[in-house]
Order: C-alpha cells, then sequence, then structure tokens
C-alpha cells in the first residue's frame, strides 16, 4: 500500500480524538444511512457521502455518522434515521435527494427543527 | 444497481451482517484476458449447505422467508448478462466468498463505478470492520487496508467525518494512478 502521508495520519488521529470524545458522551446527533439492497439500489450510498460532505463542511464534532442495513421499507428509500440527544424520539427522513440533505441538516441537525415534509413518523425506529 | 461498486457494496453489507470482522475485496481488470473478477472475502458467520443452495438461486429466494432476499441474485444476473458467472463458498463460522466474472469487453457489462465511495461507505458502517481492497488494473494495483493505517495510530476508530475524508482523497489519489 503506498503510504498515507504523515500529515494525512495525525489529521486522522485528530479526528479520532473527537469520535472518542463522542463515543464516551455517545454524541449529540446520530445519523444512519439505511444501507440494504434497495436502499443501495435506490442511491443511499450518495446520500451517506452527501451527509458525510455536509457535516465536514459545516465543521461540526458532534455528529456521529453510520450506516446500517435494510429498514424494511423499500418503496421509501433512500432513507436515514436521525437521533438527537433530548429529543423525545428518532426521525426517519424518507426518499432522499442531496437537496433534502442540506435542508434537513440546517433545519434538524443545527436548529432542532424536525423537517416534516421529508419525514416518516415519529418514533418508529432506533438506532441505539 | 447502476454500477458494480454498488453491487459490491451490496455483498459487502451482506458480510457485515453476518457478523464479518473482516472484509476482503478484491477486482481485478485484466484486458489480456477480457476478464473482469470480483471477490468479497468475510470471516462472517457463514452460510449453512440449505442456505447456500437458496442464496444463490432468485426464484427459491423470493418465495421462501424474508431471510432470503436478492442482493445475491441480482450480482449473478449482472455477471450472467456479460457471460460471466457467480460463485459462492461457505462454510459455517468460518466465512464466506462471492466471486463474480464478467467479460471485460462484453457490452452489457455494468461499469464499475466509483470504488472509493464504496469503501468509505463502508468505513462507516455501524459496526466496525477491518477492510481491505486491491484493485488491480492490467498490471497495475491500488492496495488499501485499514488495519495498516490502524496499526500506525494505535487501536482508535477510522470512522469519522474527518478521517474517512483524509482516506476519500487519498484512495482517490491512488485510483487515478490506475487510470487508462
Ligand atoms: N456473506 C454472507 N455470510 C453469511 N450469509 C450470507 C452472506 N451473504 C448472504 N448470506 C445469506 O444469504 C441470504 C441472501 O442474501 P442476499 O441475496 O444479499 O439477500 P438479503 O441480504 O436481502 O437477505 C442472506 O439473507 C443470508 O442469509
Ligand atoms: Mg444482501
Amino acid at each position: 500500500m503506498g503510504k498515507i502521508a504523515i500529515e494525512d495520519l495525525a489529521k486522522i488521529q485528530e479526528a479520532a480524538r473527537y469520535k472518542i470524545a463522542l463515543r464516551q458522551g455517545a454524541g449529540r446527533v446520530r445519523i444512519n444511512v439505511h444501507m440494504g439492497t434497495c436502499g443501495i439500489a435506490a442511491g443511499a450510498r450518495g446520500i451517506l457521502t452527501a451527509v458525510m460532505k455536509e457535516i465536514e463542511a459545516r465543521n461540526l464534532h458532534d455528529v456521529i455518522i453510520t450506516n446500517s442495513g435494510c429498514a424494511g421499507l423499500c418503496s421509501q428509500e433512500p432513507m436515514m434515521t436521525i437521533e438527537v440527544l433530548g429529543e423525545p424520539a428518532p426521525v426517519k427522513y424518507v426518499l432522499l435527494t442531496p437537496e433534502k440533505i442540506t435542508k434537513i441538516i440546517d433545519m434538524h441537525v443545527l436548529k432542532g427543527q424536525v423537517v416534516k415534509e421529508c419525514a416518516l413518523a415519529l418514533g418508529s425506529e432506533r438506532t441505539r | 444497481m447502476e454500477d458494480l461498486s454498488l453491487h459490491i457494496l451490496d455483498i459487502a453489507e451482506n458480510s457485515i451482517a453476518a457478523g464479518a470482522h473482516n472484509i476482503s475485496i478484491v477486482v481485478n481488470e485484466d484486458a489480456a484476458h477480457d476478464l473482469l473478477t470480483i471477490e468479497i472475502t468475510d470471516d462472517g458467520k457463514g452460510m449453512s449447505a440449505e442456505v447456500l443452495r437458496s442464496a444463490a438461486d432468485p426464484f427459491y429466494t423470493t418465495r421462501t422467508t424474508r431471510e432470503i432476499g436478492f442482493g445475491l441474485a441480482l450480482l449473478k444476473d449482472a455477471a450472467e448478462m456479460a457471460s460471466g458467472g457467480m460463485e459462492i463458498q461457505s462454510t459455517p463460522n468460518l466465512g464466506t466468498k462471492v466471486r463474480a466474472t464478467f467479460q471485460l469487453s462484453h457490452i452489457d457489462r455494468k461499469p464499475l463505478g466509483d470504488m472509493v465511495e464504496t469503501i468509505t461507505a463502508l468505513l462507516c458502517s455501524s459496526v466496525e470492520v477491518h477492510v481491505l481492497y486491491v484493485h488491480a488494473r492490467d498490471g497495475n494495483k491500488v492496495v488499501f487496508d485499514t488495519r495498516e493505517i490502524r496499526d500506525e495510530l494505535g487501536s482508535i476508530s477510522l470512522n469519522s467525518v474527518k478521517a474517512i475524508s483524509v482516506i476519500r482523497g487519498y484512495l482517490n489519489q491512488e485510483e487515478d494512478t490506475l487510470a487508462h
């Protein structure tokens, strides 16, 4: 394997330190993108990348991004679940597009306002 | 699925669902033999002979339990459309290897697509897995092993937006060295 530059490793290390702090505090926000066969076919991988890029661009360190298997609602894919510490229930967002991602991160993750027109139902799933 | 990198992600998600700690993904584009080979190997729970039989068969698949789905059938179909095929070797408690072959120049062969996006997506799966990725093309080769990075960094997690962004940049550079 070609060498990852020392400074790159240092960046990863620094990032990981945040991550450990997050794990201990469990993170303020958890975003889980569903990555079953239907989700992948409907564009879930691009949604995951869009989420990562938006979080990075906003320099947010208290968000954990994961992906996990099928949520069993194939016609609603791509989907993601957002859990915010202190909110009563996780919110499942459906039929996602990169534009919706920008809006959901601005409204829900930053301002705590659920984007109702993109949401499925409150409280239908927990990811932890 | 639009391209093969999406199939690969889907098959690797099976490995994660099977509790794998290690996943290896080997893509080999061999123009001299007009052959594209994809191998995904894991150390997950493996399949019983019965699951193995049904997993490879889309018809049996759709008519039985939810246990059986269609990701493997889709890959098999994509391979067969390009004069290739798919085989699965699996041993309970040891792991599974899925191997798909394609005629490289076949008009119906799906493009490989973005392998970097597939690898970075795997790095943020909800359980941490070690990923070994090898992409060979006509004698040139990209090798990426999360174990090597972890060895350098100690026992810390690679799943953070910053870390994945660094890895994405690195992998894109490496993939560029394979360009025709
Ligand atoms: N890597 C693997 N390890 C163990 N079992 C597997 C693996 N891949 C597939 N299987 C089994 O084969 C079944 C069919 O897989 P697949 O066609 O991808 O559909 P799905 O993942 O939707 O069930 C799975 O449900 C699982 O029981
Ligand atoms: Mg599957």
